[in-house]
C-alpha cells in the first residue's frame, strides 16, 4: 500500500523494462537457457560426430517428440496439482488394445484408433474420478493404476495370443492415410531438394538418406501449441492454474475443481494413447512393455520445463524444451560415444538443478516488491 | 423496515454430534454494516459458510430477498449476489492480479474454438478498479503474492464488488493487518455501504467493528446473544457481551494490581 496515502499515481513504467520483468518471470526461461547450453555443449564436443547431420537431427527430434507429447499433457496435469504415474502403463495398454483389435478382432485401423482413444478417455476419467472422490494423493491412486494397467495388459495379451508381443499390425495397410498420419514421415520433398543440392547426405541414386521427419514431431508441435493456448488463453487454463495453486480458494470462487482435474487426467491418458498409436503404427508391432518408465521421464521433462511439484505454476512450452533437452542429451551421448550409462547420471542431476532453480524462481515471482 | 437482503431463520447446523450453530436468526439489510462478533469457536465461521453456500443448514431456512433458498455450492450463492471474502482471501499467490480478479468469471471473446479470455480488457478493468480505491499496481499481470496484506484484502473486496455482490461477507478482514492498513480496509467497507451493499463484517476486534458497524450481533458457543442497533448499545456493553469481555476486564484489573504493587516496590527501594 505504498501509494495509498498519495493520490497522485506514479506514471506507467517504461514498456521495455516491463516486458523484461515479464520475461524474467516466465517459467520456461530456465528450460530455454538449459536447451541453449546443451546445444552449445554438444556443438563443441559432438560437432563432427553426426549428431547435427540430417539423420542425427531427425533422430533426436523424434526421441524428443515422443516424450514431448507426454510432457505437454503431464505439464498441464502438474500445474493442476496432480501426478499421473499410470501414464507409462497406459501406453502399453493402448498399444495392445490396437494390436488385439486389428489382429484378433479383425477391425480396421481407423476404427481401432478411435476405439483406443475412447478407451483412454475412460481410463483417464476413472483415474481422475478416483482421485477427486477419495481425496487421496494422485501419486498413490495412479501408482495403483501403474500396476493394474500393466498387469492387465500382460495378462490379457498372454491369455489371448499366448505371447507378449503382437507383430504384423500394419501389414497390408502401409499406404493408408491413418498409418501415415500417425506413423509416417513428412517433409520428404524438402529433404529431396536438399539432397539434390548436395547439402545433406544422399544415396548413390540421388535420393536423400533421410526420407523425412517422423510425424510424431508434427504431433509434438500441435500438442504443445494446443496445450499452451489452452493454458494461457482460455478460461479452462485459468482454472488449471487456480486448481493447482489452491483448490480450496478456487472452489470458493466457483471454479469446478473436480471437473478440471478429471479433464486433466483424461488429457494425460489421451497423450499416452497418442504416443502408443504413433509407436505402433511406426513400427507395425505392439509390445506389452511399451512405455515403461515414461511416466517419470515425462515428469522430469515437465519439471525441467519449469513446472512446480506443488502445482500452480509451469508451462507447456517449457515442457517442450524439457523434452528437447532430454532427447538431445540421450542421442548426443550416444553419438559422442560416451558410455550411455552416464545418461541417467546426467538426468538425475538435471532434475535436481531444475527443482532448485524452479524454487528460486517461484520465490522471486511472489516476492513483495 | 425494508425487506432484508439475506436472512436466516432458526438455523441449526450440526457436524455429526457437534452442534456448531443452534437456532440462529439473523438478517442483513442493504446499505448497512452488520457486525458479527464473537470469540473463537462461537460459530462465526460456520455461520459464514452457511450464508455463502459452503454448508447447508441442518434445520431452519435461509431467505434471499424474502424468498426461501437452499444453496448447494458457493457458485449458487455467488450467482445470487452473495460474495464472501474469506480470511485466506481465496486468492492464488502465484497467479497474476488480473487472473485472480476474474477467476471463475473470466471475460471471454471469440466464438467456439477460438473462445478465449479477453486479457487486455481484463487488465484495463483491474487497473481502473484498483485505481478507484487507491491501489496503484505497476502491472496487473504481476503475481498477487507480490502485494501487501492490506492490498490483497482490498483487491479481494474490489473483486467481489465488481462482480455484482449485493451482500458482502467479510471474514476477519482487518485482523491480520496493522493500524494503517486496517483503516484503509475500513474506509473501503464504508464506501461499499455507501453504494448500497449489505456488508456482513465478522470480527473479534470491537475497536474495528464499532466505528463502522450499524448493527451488532453477538455470538457465543453457537448461539446468538441478540442483535442491537448502534444507538441501543455502547462499545463497552458490546465488549462485555462478547465472550472474553469479562476475562479482559479481569485481566485489566489484575494488571492494574500488578502495576500498583510494582510501583510500591519501587517506592520502597
Amino acid at each position: 500500500m505504498t501509494d495509498a496515502l498519495n493520490p497522485a499515481r506514479s506514471p506507467e513504467p517504461k514498456p521495455v523494462s516491463r516486458s523484461l520483468t515479464r520475461l524474467m518471470r516466465r517459467p520456461e526461461l530456465g528450460a530455454l537457457t538449459g536447451t541453449i547450453l546443451v546445444f552449445l555443449a554438444f556443438g563443441i564436443t559432438a560437432g563432427s560426430s553426426g549428431l547435427f547431420s540430417a539423420a542425427g537431427i531427425a533422430n533426436f527430434l523424434q526421441v524428443s517428440a515422443q516424450l514431448g507429447i507426454l510432457a505437454a499433457a503431464v505439464a498441464l496435469l502438474m500445474i493442476g496439482g496432480e501426478f499421473d504415474l499410470s501414464l507409462g502403463s497406459m501406453i502399453g495398454f493402448a498399444s495392445v488394445t490396437i494390436g488385439l483389435c486389428v489382429t484378433q478382432f479383425g477391425l480396421s485401423i481407423p476404427v481401432t484408433v478411435v476405439i483406443t482413444f475412447v478407451v483412454a478417455m475412460v481410463v483417464g476419467a476413472l483415474n481422475g474420478f478416483l482421485v477427486v472422490r477419495t481425496r487421496l494423493p494422485s501419486f498413490i491412486v495412479t501408482l495403483a493404476g501403474l500396476f493394474i494397467l500393466r498387469g492387465l495388459t500382460l495378462a490379457v495379451t498372454r491369455t489371448i495370443t499366448g505371447r507378449t508381443q503382437i507383430p504384423y499390425i500394419t501389414e497390408g495397410h502401409e499406404g493408408s492415410f491413418v498409418v501415415w498420419l500417425f506413423g509416417g514421415k513428412f517433409g520428404g520433398p524438402v529433404f529431396a531438394w536438399l539432397a539434390s543440392h548436395g547439402w545433406i547426405a544422399a544415396r548413390p541414386d540421388g535420393s536423400p538418406m533421410v526420407q523425412g521427419l517422423s510425424m510424431s514431431i508434427l504431433w509434438w508441435m500441435v500438442v504443445t501449441a494446443f496445450a499452451t493456448w489452452l493454458l494461457i488463453k482460455t478460461r479452462f487454463g485459468n482454472w488449471v492454474f487456480a486448481v493447482g495453486g489452491d483448490d480450496r480458494a478456487a472452489r470458493n470462487v466457483g471454479v469446478p475443481v473436480d471437473r478440471v482435474k478429471i479433464l486433466l487426467f483424461i488429457g494425460t491418458a489421451l497423450s499416452a494413447t497418442l504416443f502408443a498409436v504413433i509407436q505402433v503404427l511406426e513400427s507395425g508391432s505392439a509390445d506389452t512393455l511399451r512405455g515403461t518408465q515414461k511416466e517419470f521421464q515425462a515428469i522430469i521433462a515437465a519439471v525441467i520445463g519449469g513446472c512446480l511439484l506443488t502445482g500452480g505454476y509451469g508451462s507447456a512450452i517449457g515442457a517442450m524444451f524439457g523434452a528437447l533437452i532430454f532427447g538431445t542429451v540421450e542421442m548426443g551421448i550416444f553419438y559422442t560415444g560416451i558410455d550411455t550409462d552416464w545418461f541417467q547420471v546426467f538426468l538425475g542431476s538435471m532434475l535436481l538443478i531444475a527443482v532448485l532453480v524452479n524454487n528460486y524462481v517461484r520465490r522471486k515471482a511472489t516476492e513483495a516488491r | 423496515m425494508a425487506e432484508p437482503l439475506i436472512e436466516l431463520r432458526n438455523v441449526t447446523r450440526r457436524f455429526g454430534s457437534v452442534t456448531a450453530i443452534r437456532d440462529m436468526s439473523f438478517a442483513a439489510h442493504a446499505g448497512e454494516v452488520h457486525c458479527l462478533l464473537g470469540d473463537n469457536g462461537a460459530g462465526k465461521s460456520t455461520l459464514i459458510k452457511t450464508l455463502s453456500g459452503v454448508h447447508t443448514p441442518s434445520e431452519g431456512q435461509m431467505y434471499v430477498d424474502g424468498r426461501p433458498v437452499t444453496f448447494t455450492s458457493p457458485r449458487q450463492a455467488l450467482d445470487a449476489g452473495i460474495a464472501t471474502v474469506f480470511q485466506d482471501l481465496s486468492m492464488i499467490p502465484l497467479m497474476s492480479i488480473t487472473r485472480n480478479f476474474f477467476l471463475g468469471r473470466e471475460p471471454l471473446k471469440g466464438a467456439w474454438i477460438t473462445r478465449r479470455i479477453d486479457m487486455r480488457r481484463a487488465d484495463v478493468i483491474v487497473y481502473e478498479e484498483l485505481g478507484k480505491i487507491g491501489i496503484n499496481v505497476r502491472d496487473p499481470q504481476q503475481a498477487v503474492g507480490t502485494l501487501s496484506g492490506g492490498e490483497r484484502q482490498c483487491v479481494a473486496i474490489a473483486r467481489a464488488v465488481y462482480h455484482g455482490a449485493r451482500v458482502l461477507i467479510l471474514d476477519e478482514p482487518t485482523s491480520a493487518l496493522g493500524v494503517h492498513q486496517a483503516s484503509i480496509v475500513l474506509r473501503y467497507v464504508a464506501q461499499a455501504r455507501q453504494r448500497g451493499l449489505a456488508v456482513i463484517f465478522i470480527t473479534h476486534n470491537i475497536h474495528h467493528a464499532y466505528p463502522i458497524g450499524d448493527v451488532f450481533t453477538m455470538l457465543n458457543r453457537g448461539c446468538s446473544l441478540g442483535t442491537f442497533r448502534k444507538g441501543e448499545i455502547t462499545e463497552k456493553e458490546v465488549l462485555d457481551m462478547m465472550a472474553g469481555g469479562r476475562e479482559i476486564r479481569e485481566l485489566q484489573q489484575e494488571l492494574e494490581r500488578f502495576g500498583k504493587s510494582g510501583s510500591e516496590v519501587e517506592a520502597v527501594s
